[in-house]
């Protein structure tokens, strides 16, 4: 039984294998045609997908292409309205300023007693009413690279200052720009603001005595902003030494030149800060002032030599939520200290001098601290303090005995004090007036009680302001 | 240590999964990039909600900020006129100037209301491309998303797509939110409100209301209390519902109006972040919706 059933398996098999080889060489062929079939389909297939793919992206850019034509179709729309054929011409701008003083001291004998003469325009101004600068300012964008800005100052006695005439780079990018022309140099914080920025009527001290009101030079200016979210920033100039403490040189090359630097980030929303260090150096050339020696005679110092002075500055802002319209605090302060040394000449006649020359060397001085607070919209009170230190005065002419401290009241040691007080009302971004009162005490034995009553207008095009 | 070690490691891996860095004048639109952008954009917001769009510090940090930007998003039409351009000039960045793929403004995008017949300081200020305060209308949002997609694709090729498709998900979202806002807004339609500063005409002309008066004498000059006695009784004929304000505004204004014209006073967020429930863009126009809808009650 079990063999019959072994032969009929096994016949069976031989059975079902001459049909299954018979079928398998179909299979084969079959398998082929399909394998050929599906090779044929698939490659179609792929055409087709690639057809999809293109048109899909075709539609896709389509969609990209009428957005962005709505888009520029509503541009145009906005534009269309403003287009004129004076649509290129620069923002125009103009700084109206003005104010009454009252001043115990008389304004054309001012002096800061202990420092060199900046031959700036240090002075409070005139008694009475009078017009203060009036300021035009051009800009506009020369070319995709370029920023230019003109910044007359017109003079109410006549005349034209040119403030600040540069050229700025839009970004040169890795975080450098580039400046050069006429500008107010980067050092300190309060030096590339304008006067219609500043929170008081007039400079601190330590801006009249070191750098005449504003150190503004002919030369170019390099930034480097750091790829940091800490902001970073280090500056370098040259320049001519145009003004103070430079002489505007007779030479070739650079007589002046300054380097500086500026971290600044927030506390918060509610606060911002920002502190730098800077360092100016000049080598000025027959730098002269006048002064009367000890017969009454006005006579004329030159100096020559080297100025080094750094500058520490630090401004903290507060405005609740971020928001200062209603209320908001700023304190600023800045320190400097200068050491000067080189030679003087003097050609008085008093002593044994007759035209003489000898060694000169100063080291001194100043800062000041002041706040301004918003106590209600549009309404600011502020409090300033200024000091200076007259400190080493070492004039080789007096220790030569040549001619004595007789003959350099000018430079007779003193160390200035200023107290301010002001109240100012805005009643919109483009109108101040101003209210302040100050006791100076930069000349010695002659204390000043100064009232100004100031107006700035702006009107044109709307400006933006720095930190 | 270790955690240290794993802090600066997920430090670093966030920067290199961020590509495009986003810096947004104002919360709505740092909002939109973030719905637009996902995980690609590193967003920087330079304002907070409850401050005055208008009167911005140019702070270092926004600089610092600007200097590593591959995009600046900002309203426009002259709304950050007073503190952007400083910011951008001082930024060291050419790829954000104005006029560059890197520099996009929501205001191009819209069509702008109360665009000035006359450019003249005497009438307050006064913005020659029409009134700036474009993000209370939803629909603006979505035209505003539509421009700034296609910006992002093109400064960001290799994301592109899935910028395409956030947007398409977050405007599917954004359209069924409409639909939802504008049913529950019904009763608001033909609503007089007076107004402290000009700064929902969008809103008001998406939702059919009507303001009959603003506090403010002038765009942007606070109100003496004898302008606001005068304005009361010039509307009081008109019965408006209510009095508004934006959450930036200074509060006398409308709360003196409030209490003498006996009419709710209330505060919109404006922005995302001008209330504690605007956490994001449809929280946003939730909260503005649920504040009008109880004062109307």
């Amino acid at each position: 039984m079990y063999r019959a059933s072994l032969f009929v398996l096994a016949a069976c098999g031989v059975l079902a294998s001459l049909p299954a080889q018979a079928a398998d060489n179909d299979l084969k062929a079959l398998r082929e045609e399909i394998a050929q079939m599906r090779q044929a389909y698939e490659q179609r297939i792929n055409a087709l997908e690639a057809r999809l793919i293109k048109a899909e992206s075709k539609a896709d850019s389509a969609q990209t292409v009428a957005q962005q034509a709505a888009v520029q179709q509503n541009t145009v729309q906005q534009a269309a309205a403003s287009t004129q054929s004076n649509s290129f011409n620069p923002e125009v701008s103009m700084i109206l300023q003005g104010s009454y003083n009252n001043l115990k001291q008389d304004p054309n004998a001012y002096q800061i007693t202990g420092f060199v003469p900046t031959l700036g325009e240090v002075s409070p101004g005139a008694r009475g009413f009078s017009l203060g600068e009036s300021e035009l300012v051009l800009s506009a964008n020369i070319d995709p690279n370029w920023r230019g800005t003109a910044i007359l100052a017109l003079a109410p006695e006549g005349g034209v200052n040119v403030e600040n005439a540069t050229f700025e780079s839009l970004g040169l990018g890795n975080g450098f720009s580039f400046k050069g022309g006429r500008f107010f140099s980067g050092i300190g914080y309060m030096n590339e603001q304008h006067s219609h920025a500043w929170d008081f009527a007039d400079a601190p001290l330590a801006y009249k005595a070191f750098l005449g009101n504003q150190l503004g030079d002919d030369g170019v200016q390099v930034r480097w902003l750091a790829p940091t979210d800490l902001f970073l920033e280090f500056g370098a100039e040259v320049g001519r030494g145009r003004t103070f403490p430079g002489a505007g040189n007779n030479k070739n090359g650079v007589s002046q030149g300054a380097v500086f630097a500026h971290m600044g980030g927030d506390v918060g929303i509610s606060n911002a800060w920002r502190v730098g260090l800077s360092w100016l150096g000049s080598s000025p050339k027959d730098r002269s002032f006048d002064d009367t020696d000890s017969t009454g005679t006005t006579v004329s110092n030159r100096f020559s030599g080297k100025s080094r002075t750094w500058v520490a500055d630090g401004i903290w802002k507060w405005s609740p939520n971020g928001n200062s319209t209603v209320n908001n605090f700023k304190l600023q302060g800045e320190y400097f200290k200068r050491r000067e040394d080189g030679t003087l000449a003097s050609n008085s006649t008093a002593g044994a001098c007759g035209g003489c020359a000898a060694g000169f060397e100063t080291d001194q001085s100043g800062w000041y601290v002041q706040g301004v607070y918003q106590f209600m919209p549009h309404w600011r009170v502020g409090l300033r303090h200024d000091g200076l230190k007259s400190g080493t005065v070492n004039i080789g002419l007096i220790n030569s005995g040549m001619l004595s401290f007789a003959d350099f009241p000018q430079l007779a040691a003193h160390d200035p004090k200023r107290n301010t007080a002001m109240l100012d009302y805005s009643p919109s971004e483009f109108t101040r007036f101003r209210l302040q009162w100050a006791r100076d005490d930069s000349g010695i034995g002659a204390t000043d009680n100064q009232l100004f009553l100031q107006y700035i207008f702006s009107l044109g095009a709307h400006g933006a302001h720095a930190f | 240590m270790k955690r240290l070690v794993f802090a600066l490691f997920s430090l670093l891996s966030l920067a290199a999964h961020a590509e495009l860095k986003v810096f947004a004048t104002v919360p709505e639109w740092g909002a939109l990039v973030k719905e637009i952008g996902g995980k690609h954009a590193d967003v920087f917001i330079a304002t907070g909600g409850l401050q005055d769009p208008h009167h911005v510090e140019a702070r270092p940090s926004l600089i610092a900020r600007a200097r590593n930007a591959d995009l600046v998003v900002a309203t426009g039409a002259e709304l950050e006129v007073g503190w952007l351009p400083v910011i951008l000039r001082n930024s060291g960045n050419p790829r954000v100037q104005p006029g560059q793929p890197g520099n996009f403004e929501a205001a191009r995008a819209v069509r702008m209301l109360e665009v000035p017949a006359r450019l003249d300081r005497a009438d307050g200020d006064v913005h020659a491309g029409g009134n700036p305060h474009i993000q209370t209308d939803p629909r603006n949002i979505l035209k505003v998303g539509e421009a700034l997609v296609a910006r992002m694709a093109q400064l960001d090729a290799i994301n592109a797509n899935e910028y395409q498709a956030n947007f398409k998900h977050f405007a599917e979202r954004w359209k069924a939110a409409m639909a939802k806002w504008e049913a529950s807004a019904a009763p608001l339609r033909g609503m007089r409100v007076v107004t402290q500063h000009k700064a929902f005409p969008y809103l008001y002309d998406w939702l059919g209301i009507l303001e009959v008066a603003t506090l403010e004498p002038k765009p942007g000059v606070e109100p003496a209390v004898s302008y606001l006695a005068q304005v009361m009784n010039d509307v009081t004929t008109q019965k408006p519902r209510m009095v508004i304000r934006a959450a930036w505004n200074s509060p006398q204004p409308t709360e003196w109006f409030s209490e003498h014209a006996h009419i709710p006073g209330v505060v919109l967020p404006f922005t995302v972040g001008g209330s504690d429930q605007a956490r994001d863009l449809f929280s946003f126009f939730d909260d503005t919706l649920a504040q009008l809808l109880r004062a109307n009650k």
